[in-house]
């Protein structure tokens, strides 16, 4: 029994991680992307990131995942698949909180960092690659950490729309044959995993300690 | 010919004027002292010179070359001001040195970059990497700072930083260098080290322009000092003129107002 609601269990897992990888992949650049448009000297541009990022840091989660799955469904009669719903929810979602951290890294940068490099003679790129960039990295390393942890906790909402992960993968026991210990056994799951990039995390911070 | 000449340079920020009508010229091998209060415009001066800030008019002029000219308004490129910079080398009051890079990476990053335009740099990047290193720890080394070339920025004291700010500056070979209150940040005993470096540059007839509050500093080491005062020159002459022999109530209050202090 055990052993059949482990291999169920990973099952389902396998989805989360999934969720998690590629919600990373596409969110990090886009909210990238966000934070330099909240950044741009384009009064409309500015707001327009300014109200969606209201929006969207608003609302729950779990209600943005609804309204992106029924939502054209009911408006145009396109039916997302709910891999790709869920996914395109978090996306946005975290996007948005990315891109805040990124805002607060890049602002942080001490003015006097851009004019050395101007002085010397860079170029904004060089002074953006060379300079800048890893100052940023190293600030947004920690918040970035706190971030990645909830995403792993957070794909348990996919589960609102039916998205068969690994809390799902644990609540088809309850039902049947009507034990509970699974549910709870998906804690190891999410523990392992957060553990996981809490050390990932630390082995970084610790690897950019050489620099203040 | 003068290396440097400044006409009638003008500056406001929103309504405050905060350059009027500056004008002065400098030496080759000379060292300019710029005092005056604080807020009286002598770092936007600086900022100015190393295009940091743009004038709103007047000219700059370097080895007869016009670099900048307010009145001309076309829009000057990004690669004509950043050769236009490198005429000038910046030292700044709070160091900005790289935090991410060593002392000496620091000194070699923007010579390095620079190589890097060359058209053979691909073929002699090995000879060309060892010549800019030579010429990096030659510079640290005559600021003292032999043991300190691996060292991390916070790993050196203010005094440290600053002179690698200031080595970091020289590896361009800038034709003038800008000190802007390059020891107002230090803590006074840090003071006496940043300073012996500026005089010994000095003496190897560096063309400097020092923004500084150290007066005694200023009469020693500057060939020319330059009073301003809200965003003007009120007077300008030798150390011993403007210090010892001065008639100029404006200038006599500043600097009675100084040696009350210190």
């Amino acid at each position: 029994m055990f052993a059949n609601v482990t291999l169920s269990l990973m099952g389902g897992f396998v989805t989360t991680v999934q969720l998690f990888c590629l919600t990373l992949v596409f969110a990090l650049p886009l909210g990238l992307l966000i934070s330099f448009g909240s950044m741009s000297r384009i009064t409309p541009l500015r707001a327009l990131i300014k109200i969606i990022v209201w929006i969207v840091r608003g609302t729950p989660l779990m209600l943005q995942i609804i309204i992106i799955y029924y939502g054209p469904a009911l408006v145009w009669g396109i039916k997302l698949p709910r891999f790709s719903a869920a996914l395109l929810s978090f996306v946005i979602n975290y996007a948005c909180y990315f891109s805040e951290i990124f805002r607060g890294g890049i602002q942080g940068i001490p003015s006097g960092q851009y004019e050395a490099g101007q002085v010397l003679g860079m170029t904004k790129s060089q002074i953006f690659f060379k300079v800048t960039l890893l100052q940023v990295i190293k600030r947004v390393i920690p918040p970035m950490g706190n971030e990645f942890i909830n995403l792993v906790k957070d794909t348990a909402l996919a589960r609102t729309i039916a998205v068969y992960e690994v809390l799902w993968a644990g609540e088809k026991f309850v039902k049947n044959p009507g034990i509970i210990w699974p549910l709870f056994y998906t804690a190891v799951f999410y523990l392992l995993f957060s553990g996981i990039l809490t050390l990932l995390f630390g082995w970084i911070e610790k690897k950019m300690d050489y620099f203040k | 010919m003068p290396i440097l000449e400044v006409q009638h340079l003008y500056k406001n920020f929103g309504s405050t004027k905060v350059l009027k009508d500056i004008s002065f010229t400098l030496e080759r091998g000379k060292a300019l002292a710029i005092i005056g209060s604080s807020g009286s415009g002598k770092t936007t001066l600086l900022r100015c010179l190393n295009f940091l800030e743009t004038p709103n008019e007047g000219k700059i002029i370097v080895n007869g070359e016009t670099l900048l000219d307010a009145a001309d308004h076309a829009a000057k490129s990004d690669a004509q001001i950043r050769k236009n910079r490198l005429h000038f080398g910046m030292v700044f009051q709070s160091f900005n040195l790289f935090p991410q890079y060593t002392a000496l990476e620091n000194v070699m990053l923007a010579p390095l970059l620079q190589a890097k335009e060359r058209p053979d740099y691909k073929q002699k990047k090995r000879e060309i990497h060892e010549q800019i290193e030579h010429r990096a720890i030659e510079l640290l080394e005559m600021m003292s700072l032999e043991g300190r070339m691996s060292h991390y920025p916070h790993q050196l004291s203010g005094g440290q930083q600053q002179r690698v700010a200031i080595a970091r500056a020289l590896a361009l070979k800038p034709d003038i260098l800008c000190f802007d209150e390059p020891t107002s940040a230090l803590d006074p005993e840090l003071t006496g080290e940043v300073l012996r470096v500026i005089r010994s540059l000095a003496d190897q007839h560096t063309t400097m322009i020092i923004v500084t509050h150290e007066m005694a500093f200023a009469r020693d080491v500057a060939d020319h000092v330059v009073f301003m005062d809200g965003g003007t020159i009120v007077e300008e002459g030798t150390p011993t003129e403007v210090f010892e022999n001065t008639h100029n109530e404006r200038t006599k209050a500043f600097l009675s107002r100084f040696s009350q202090n210190s």
